[in-house]
């Protein structure tokens, strides 16, 4: 990795030089939105075939705090703009504060996501063997559940498993109480393991964005960056707006859809 | 233009996107909790799109690029289009699928 700014022999310019870096940070993009395309893709499909138990299943995620890591993010990648055009103006010392001030805000988004995904958890919402969609309507004093939110919460689970019961008997199958039951906890599995794992993945990402920034930091406060170089700062910043971009179609595609049913 | 040849996008600019943006995020949590029928996703998805493009143009200096990288940019969502066009294309003409049940008879019934 060239750290100094220095003209490498293939290339002509300079200018040339920080073309090409970020040329192929984008190619690098281009990737990654067909590796998040494709999650979002099969979330598509899903969410068509299973349109109640996703609805009912995303709307018991914090709307609160989904909107709240929005903004933050949001002005995490204000943030990383802000250091990119300090390194450009060559402001030393700006650098170094906007970009602990993104490390800060995308810490507060990790903090906010590591909050949601353990309410997940005792609220039995995490796949698997105790994964169990009644378990906030039937003990709502553990999930905090009360007036409006506890008869939404009743109304919704209900109703999604009325689907499915009617389903199951239209199908003629043997115990459609049961059946329905289950059907509903398996497809709202489904929407819960497409949540962790696009979220997770897009955590993953922030945390490997986390990195770079310190890595950025410890840099810019050596001095290295300024009008003439500042090739590092551009393209981790290029990464963390695309993450960026990735939780605006997360967040209104797993927490807003359904949310006028309620 | 500074110096050596790069544009530098001035702070201004860079707050009246992120003030966009913030306001977009508003009024997408405010248009979902309204019931608009099938709209609701269209509606969110181009409020999406659009805080998509600002982030691509300014904050990733996209509108400033060289055409080779913007032809890049535009590339990576064609092949996304060909990936979700060509898929849902599939899934959208083919006979509905019976299986919405967990119960795996009920799979085996609707093979037939």
């Amino acid at each position: 990795m060239h750290r100094t700014g220095e003209l490498y022999g293939q290339f002509k310019t300079l200018d040339q030089q920080k073309e090409t870096a970020t040329l192929g940070m984008w190619i690098f993009l281009v990737t990654e939105i067909l590796f998040f395309g494709g999650l979002f893709l099969t979330y598509t499909i899903n969410r068509h075939q299973f349109p109640t138990a996703f609805g009912i299943a995303g709307n018991m995620l914090s709307l609160p705090l989904g909107f709240a890591n929005t903004i933050v993010l949001i002005a995490s990648s204000f943030t990383m703009a802000m250091s990119v055009w300090s390194a450009q103006t060559s402001r030393k010392k700006a650098i170094v504060v906007w970009l602990i001030a993104t490390l800060v805000l995308g810490g507060v988004f990790l903090g906010v996501k590591v909050k949601e995904y353990k309410d997940k958890f005792d609220h039995h919402l995490v796949p698997g063997y105790h994964f169990d969609i009644t378990y906030c309507r039937n003990n709502p004093s553990a999930c905090g559940l009360s007036g409006k939110a506890l008869d939404d919460e009743k109304k919704e689970v209900d109703e999604a498993i009325k689907v499915e019961k009617e389903y199951a008997q239209q199908q003629g199958f043997a115990d459609p109480a049961t059946t329905g039951m289950a059907a509903v906890n398996a497809h709202a599995q489904l929407y819960f393991s497409l949540y962790f794992g696009m979220t997770g993945l897009h955590a993953l990402h922030m945390i490997v964005g986390a990195g770079l920034l310190l890595y950025l930091i410890l840099e810019a406060r050596k001095g290295r960056f300024d009008a003439n170089y500042n090739t590092p700062v551009e393209n981790i910043g290029l990464y963390w707006h695309f993450v960026d971009i990735v939780w605006i179609f997360l967040f209104p595609l797993l927490y807003l859809i359904n949310r006028h049913l309620v | 233009m500074s110096e050596n040849g790069h544009h530098v996008v001035s702070p201004k600019i860079y707050a009246t996107i992120l003030a966009a943006l913030l306001l977009g995020t508003y009024i997408t949590v405010q248009a979902a909790k309204i019931d608009l029928g099938p709209w609701n996703i269209v509606l969110a998805l181009t409020i999406a799109v659009t805080k998509m493009t600002l982030v691509i143009l300014f904050f990733m200096h996209g509108k400033y690029s060289p055409r080779r990288t913007q032809l890049v940019i535009i590339s990576g969502f064609f092949w996304l289009a060909i990936m979700l066009g060509l898929t849902l294309m599939d899934y959208g003409t083919r006979h509905p699928e019976p299986s919405r049940s967990a119960n795996p008879s009920a799979i085996l019934t609707h093979r037939v």
